[in-house]
């Protein structure tokens, strides 16, 4: 088992035969990812890296049965292709996009929010993230395959590169992954860290979650509230940004401490007090998730 | 991107939402005599262009009630260096005043709109307890605090701006004044892809319901459809960190002594906290972004060399999809084109890592390896202060 994306999965992306799109589209296939094809409006018809091309995310999944999107469409249009996919009855859109205005992903949220509501459950990851990856089964993003291997940890970030950092620790610490979810570093994003624990929570291959994230907003303290109230399962958590000055942009549009809020001490204090045990030393974390494991062995 | 307050009143004007008279905004002092022309009859406002709340307290803004006064306060306000307490301790150069005709205040009302990350959505803020800064409002009187969620589609409905209007004890006759006004803000907010409109105070004056202030801050990535402020300079970048974002590369100028090169936000910041960890501090914030390439490693270190304060580098880059033995390339290239003068220190990971490192081990050129972030932070710590 694993989180959002297995073997079973059928991908398809949007943006399919762009730049971007094409090439991380034949990294997934390399990586083995059940890819079934992709939606260029104007395409349909077509096959790219030997694969067929729909006009529509409708028509994909018509012909396909396509319920998992991976989205490379270009910020200005990306909401909108968002849209298509909802409309189109996708389970599980990866929209990989940085630089989409923050208003498009309030209409965003508000259109997940009403398909559920229809009874038309979908779940959407990023934007600005590096995608989803059930090691060994499916990559859907732009993370080098080759540093993970299956096994136990789940992972959810905000970050890519930082992600890959801890990814790389556990592997050379013995520990595989059963998912790893980069939710990404915008304001308004598809996924908070609480729903990605929760989905940790119940998937029975999962046994720890390392948790990634970074000042401002208040997604990791409602993530240490959910930890606190309802999880079973260890978490591990590390928290980027402790010398960022306030007021200023770190990278990520959501990295940001306004008015006081979402400080680095704030979210440690969160994490600490609902009994996650917190990392202060990024070069320490798969010591530290590998040595606590071996000591609830013994 | 935050507007200074000129910036903010243009774009409410526009609008249709009421502001002061205004002479304009002006740099030089012997501009203040056409300005007081234009804004109309005495008294004026003397008001410091300045990104920071708290101008009042600080001196920054002065009511003259003659021509004589103005000249005073404009000459003291001008080129003066402001530090309030939301500028972290830092001086603020003053370069802009701007003249507007002073309003008879009969009653201050707090007014924003600011993007909601919780709710994803916006939220309307609001206190019949005006003129004081929210922040403070927030500890001293969170109970005088209105909150009012707004749909991101449909924007503030007539009913909602009403019942805001009566829970905020403005008496009837203001109230189709106040829905219009109010309304209006929140189309400047949705319709202007901001993150924030604030209006402190939103005055009840004899000529109607006023913005005597405002506050704007706009979401860099809505550039694309906001041509009215896509050309405007932002005024909280430095010349380095401009200079940095015409090159795509995301740059923040910070107080220590460490350059940092990093591929991703959340590692640079990690690479950041580490330094600080290991007993230095960090330089910069900077993200040299996914493709590091020769020509962006070069435009990085030009960009980390022009801080005079930095006495060492450490570059930290992780190799996924770039392969580890190109960024290596990448940096023998670019130091090539720049003349280092400080210690270098490099800690590569990832994919084709060991052909990386060899690479560098073999160019003979001066620098320092480290096998994890850990040991690359404290080498670049012993290097500043001469231990190796």
């Amino acid at each position: 088992m694993s989180i959002l994306l297995n073997k079973d999965s059928k991908l398809i992306v949007q943006g399919f035969t762009g730049a971007a799109g094409s090439f991380h589209a034949a990294q997934c296939l390399a990586y083995g990812s059940p890819l079934v094809g992709g939606v260029t409006p104007g395409r349909g018809g077509t096959m790219h890296l030997g694969l067929p091309v729909f006009n529509t995310v409708t028509d994909a999944v018509r012909k396909t049965g396509a319920d998992a999107s991976l989205i490379f469409v270009p910020a200005p249009f990306a909401a909108d292709a968002i849209f298509e996919a909802i409309d189109a009855g996708i389970r599980v859109i990866i929209t990989i996009t940085e630089g989409i205005p923050v208003l498009d992903m309030a209409r965003v949220k508000r259109a997940l929010e009403a398909a559920n509501l229809r009874g038309n459950p979908v779940r959407m990851i990023g934007p600005n993230c590096p995608g989803v990856i059930t090691p060994g089964q499916c990559k859907a993003g732009i993370m080098p395959g080759y540093i993970h291997k299956p096994g136990p940890i789940g992972i959810v970030s905000r970050s890519g590169t930082l992600t890959y950092e801890a990814v790389h620790q556990l592997t050379q610490n013995g520990l595989g992954q059963s998912t790893v979810v980069g939710i990404g570093g915008d304001p308004i994003a598809g996924s908070s860290h609480r729903d990605i624990l929760e989905l940790f929570e119940s998937d029975p291959k999962t046994e720890a979650v390392v948790m990634i994230g970074e000042i401002g907003g208040s997604s990791e303290e409602e993530a240490a509230r959910y930890f606190q109230e309802k999880m079973t399962k260890p978490v591990f958590g590390f928290i980027a940004g402790r010398t960022a000055p306030p007021g200023r942009t770190m990278g990520h549009a959501g990295a940001i401490v306004e008015g006081g809020a979402g400080t680095h001490a704030s979210k440690v204090e969160a994490l600490k007090k609902a009994g996650i045990t917190l990392v202060d030393n990024l070069s320490e974390i798969g010591q530290v998730v590998a040595r606590s494991r071996k000591a609830v062995a013994a | 991107m935050k507007l200074l307050e000129h910036e903010a009143k243009d774009l409410f004007r526009a609008a249709g939402i009421k502001v002061p008279a205004t002479g304009g905004v002006i740099t030089d002092l012997k501009q203040l005599p056409a300005a007081l022309r234009k804004a109309g009859k005495a008294p004026w406002v003397i008001k410091a262009q300045v990104l920071a709340g708290g101008r009042g307290k600080a001196g920054g803004i002065k009511l003259a009630k003659t021509p004589a006064e103005a000249k005073l306060h404009a000459k003291a306000i001008l080129g003066m260096t402001m530090v309030t307490h939301q500028t972290h301790g830092e001086g603020l150069k003053v370069r802009e005043v701007l003249i507007d005709a002073a309003s008879k205040i009969e009653r201050e009302i707090y007014f924003s709109v600011v993007l909601d990350r919780k709710t994803a959505g916006a939220t309307i803020i609001a206190s019949a307890q005006g003129g004081m800064e929210i922040e403070t409002l927030a500890v001293e009187h969170p109970e005088a605090i209105l909150r009012l969620p707004v749909d991101p589609v449909t924007g503030l409905p007539d009913y909602a701006a009403r019942r805001l209007a009566f829970d905020l004890g403005l008496p009837p006759e203001r109230l189709s004044e106040f829905v219009k006004m109010t309304k209006a803000l929140v189309r400047v907010f949705l319709d202007r892809d901001c993150s924030l409109v604030e209006v402190n105070p939103l005055a009840v004056t004899p000529q109607g319901l006023m913005a005597l202030d405002g506050k704007v801050v706009t979401d860099d990535n809505a550039a694309f459809r906001q041509p009215l402020w896509a050309a405007k300079t932002d005024h909280q970048a430095s010349a380095l960190e401009k200079e940095a974002k015409k090159h795509d590369i995301s740059y923040i100028g910070l107080d220590g002594t460490i350059g940092c090169m990093v591929n991703g936000a959340g590692l640079a910041m990690a690479t950041m906290d580490t330094i600080s960890l290991a007993g230095g501090s960090p330089a910069n914030f900077l993200d040299v972004g996914g493709a590091a390439d020769e020509a962006r490693v070069t435009r990085a270190f030009q960009i980390i060399l022009k801080d005079k304060k930095v006495k060492a580098v450490l570059v930290n880059i992780f190799g996924g999809i770039v392969k580890c033995d190109m960024i290596a390339a990448g940096i023998l290239g670019a130091l090539k084109k720049v003349k280092l003068t400080v210690p270098l220190v490099v800690r590569l990971e990832g994919t084709n890592v060991e052909a990386g490192r060899a690479l560098l081990s073999k160019s003979g050129v001066k620098l320092l390896q480290a096998k994890d972030l850990w040991e690359g932070a404290q080498k670049a710590v012993a290097a500043v202060s001469g231990r190796n």
